[in-house]
């Protein structure tokens, strides 16, 4: 089946891209050309390849198809985070934070994030603490990584999502395990300089198809002028950000509106902030920064870095939002009509789309349904769906919203067939060739099939853009992208987590030093398996840049006090460095459980504690406007700065023979 | 409005330009300083790179 829905072209490009990245690898270990090496010899890592490879690090199958798929749902508002990205990930990052990260990871011989903050603050417990933090939830991150590549794979080559996920992470475990986690830097730099290429066309073939720069962004606007399933929670339009407010939103003659500023909350804490501020403590991003020879190699990666985050996420986000106009205006697709479902007169025989799927969402107090068409743990938009086989194989691959019923037909796509006259039924051509106008939003073109319900998944936008927009071939050099940006990403995570667990928890705990390599592997096979499982299982909504946020708000409230404290204040203590952490994700991790209501509900725990799905939003309605969307970042991260410096300062200034290892300027002066 | 391409929220159009700038920013950076920084390799860099490859290779 694979074979047939995946041709000999896309098999001959995948193996022969593989082969030159598996030579590249095999060529950097016998010349010993990783980074170490070059440090070893004296020489320099030429700043494109430095910078390149940080990038492909950085950015991942996560910012491209699933960041990319929010701009589709979202808008253009997203673009702050490709702003911050820049701004902090690539300016602030390597100008301020690199210098400092590469002397004392050097002075202190560190080899890991963990490792660079125990040494620093003499403290085995802030060591092993970040090394249990990454191994338990960068999982969580490389699913992220893994769901992008696999949702490209699935809507590309027309096979099950299930079939992707299997043979995606066959070749990434491959990579990962043979040779990817050497930090063979020309292998990122290729892989970096494919996403580059990638992107770019994919930012002028967008453009070129809407007529232009101008025209694409005033088709984005009026396009956003209609109703939307976003209206209810602050949606203004594609190129407009969403209302901004706290509580409840009133509207004269209306009821109040609780969640009526809850998309400016989502968007601008969740997605911009978690990942914008986040990466600056990264613990794979962080340990590059000791690979470089010199400041000035990273002044002149800033210069390779700025441009290349630029094409990556502005173009991902900018796409993404224009998919809007593409489905809208332009999209046509032909195929044979094999089905039509859904049509009927009762609710109970409509297709029922999920468009958002949470623990008890359709529950009433009494614990009966709300809405008895639908599942308990789901909010679903009643429509018509056509299912198309649009490749010739006989059954359908492509599913389209033909109309939604009563309230829902108004934020719902109105298909058009071309030829079909007016009041004929359309069920008169099915098993005939038609050619269909979806007139879809991208999330409401993006309808997926899972166990046997449909749903809206944002995490098929970019996917579905590419394979219906662009050529074939570019859907063959999207590929080698997506592979390119998951790979370099995941090597570089399942390093970070296993040598997390292997030198930072089990060596510090045992005081084996140096016997940790069997347990990083052990590690690092676990991180893979929890990583499929977890791809396999929360597929839906935009679970790739909702777990990619969780991380970076994690490692941000948790690492980031400790580690600008560790390398820009002598005065930061041992003791403030432990509260800090402790308190960052004490917080973090209370806010997930308890109060964000979207992973409250998800993870469950507040349920089986009080019988209350989230403490903010019990029911359908919250109880307390907003702070059911608002992320842990806004609240954990000044928080434990606060404690950093509170407990810092009331505690007792570190030896003077500390600092003056980590700090060269200490030593001179003692 | 021309200059703002088409974006409608000011707001966006700022996120749309700060994007543009802040990449000019890191050309302009990179070019000011790309022969600045250079830096002597110490010993502590060399046992630190020595080190690093015995992880690696180990792994």
């Amino acid at each position: 089946m694979l074979a047939r829905a995946v041709g000999a072209p896309e098999i001959t490009i995948v193996v022969v891209y593989l082969l030159v990245v598996g030579y590249l690898g095999w060529l950097g270990y016998r010349r010993t050309k990783t980074a170490t090496d070059y440090m070893i010899a004296g020489r320099r890592i030429h700043p494109f390849v430095m910078a390149m490879s940080y990038g492909a690090t950085f950015i991942s199958t996560s910012a491209i198809v699933g960041f990319g798929g929010v701009a589709g749902m979202f808008g253009m508002s997203l673009l702050w985070l490709t702003f911050l990205n820049i701004f902090v990930g690539i300016f602030i990052a390597f100008v301020f934070l690199a210098g400092p990260t590469r002397h004392m990871g050097h002075r202190l011989d560190a080899h890991t994030f963990p490792e660079l903050l125990g040494k620093r603050f003499e403290s085995k417990f802030v060591q092993v603490f970040c090394g249990l933090v990454i191994f338990l939830f960068m999982p969580l991150y490389a699913a992220a990584v893994l769901i992008g590549g696999c949702e490209f794979i699935s809507t590309n080559f027309h096979i099950g999502y299930e079939v992707a996920l299997f043979v995606f992470s066959v070749i990434v475990a491959v990579y990962v395990v043979i040779g990817g986690l050497k930090g063979v830097m020309y292998t990122d730099a290729l892989q970096g300089s494919i996403m580059f290429v990638g992107m770019v066309i994919l930012l002028i073939g967008t453009y070129a198809i809407l007529g232009g720069v101008g025209p694409a962004h005033d088709g984005l606007a009026k396009a956003g002028e209609a109703p939307n399933l976003f209206g209810g929670i602050g949606f203004r339009g594609w190129t407009s950000m969403p209302e901004f407010g706290w509580g409840e939103k009133l509207v004269p003659g209306k009821q109040p509106n609780p969640t009526g500023y809850d998309l400016w909350w989502i968007v601008v804490s969740t997605i911009t902030l978690g990942v914008g501020i986040g990466v600056l403590a990264q613990p794979q991003l962080a340990v590059r920064f000791m690979t470089v020879k010199s400041k000035r190699e990273l002044n002149r990666a800033v210069l390779v870095g700025g441009i290349f985050i630029l094409t990556m996420t502005g173009v991902a986000f900018t796409v993404g939002a224009l998919s809007n106009v593409y489905f809208k205006q332009h999209e046509t697709v032909r195929g044979r009509l094999i089905s039509l479902s859904g049509v009927g007169k009762k609710p109970a025989e409509w297709d029922w789309v999920i468009a958002k799927k949470e623990r008890g969402l359709n529950l009433n107090k009494d614990g009966t349904l709300a809405n008895p068409a639908i599942g308990p743990d789901e909010k679903s938009v009643p429509c018509v769906l056509m299912h198309l086989d649009t490749t010739g194989s006989g059954e359908a691959d492509t599913h389209l919203v033909y109309k939604g019923y009563g309230g829902a037909a108004a934020i719902m796509p109105a298909a058009s067939i071309e030829g079909l006259g007016e009041g004929e039924d359309v069920a008169s051509r099915i098993g005939q060739q038609v050619v269909v106008h979806p007139r879809a939003t991208a999330y409401t073109r993006a309808v997926v099939e899972k166990e046997g319900k449909w749903e809206f998944n944002g995490d098929s936008i970019i996917p579905m853009f590419i394979t219906s927009a662009m050529p074939r071939w570019f859907g063959l050099l999207f590929l080698l992208t997506l592979l390119a940006a998951a790979m370099s990403t995941l090597s570089s995570q399942f390093h970070a987590l296993g040598t997390s667990i292997g030198r930072d928890v089990y060596e510090q705990v045992t005081g084996r030093h140096g016997r940790g390599v069997a347990v990083t592997r052990i590690g690092i096979i676990i991180g893979i398996v929890i990583a499929v499982l977890i791809s396999g299982y929360a597929r839906g909504g935009y679970i790739i840049a909702r777990a990619t946020s969780i991380f970076f708000g994690l490692c941000a409230s948790a690492f980031l006090p400790t580690f600008i404290g560790g390398l820009f204040f002598k005065r930061t203590t041992k003791a403030g460095a432990i509260a800090s952490m402790v308190v960052g994700f004490v917080v973090t991790a209370f806010w997930l459980l308890f109060v964000k209501d979207q992973e409250a509900r998800a993870l469950g725990l507040c349920q089986a504690l009080f019988n209350k799905r989230s403490l903010t939003m019990p029911l359908a309605t919250p109880i307390s406007p907003n702070w059911h969307v608002v992320d842990p970042i806004v609240v954990a991260l000044p928080l434990s700065f606060r404690v950093a410096i509170v407990v810092s300062l009331l505690t007792r200034r570190p030896s003077e023979e500390q600092l003056a290892r980590c700090f060269p300027s200490q030593a001179k002066t003692s | 409005m021309r200059w703002m391409l088409g974006i409608k929220d000011i707001y966006v159009w700022l996120a749309y330009l700060l994007c543009i700038l802040s990449s000019l920013l890191c050309v302009v950076y990179g070019l000011v300083t790309w022969n600045r920084g250079e830096e002597a390799i110490e010993p502590d860099d060399r046992r630190w790179a020595a080190e690093e490859k015995k992880v690696e290779e180990e792994l």
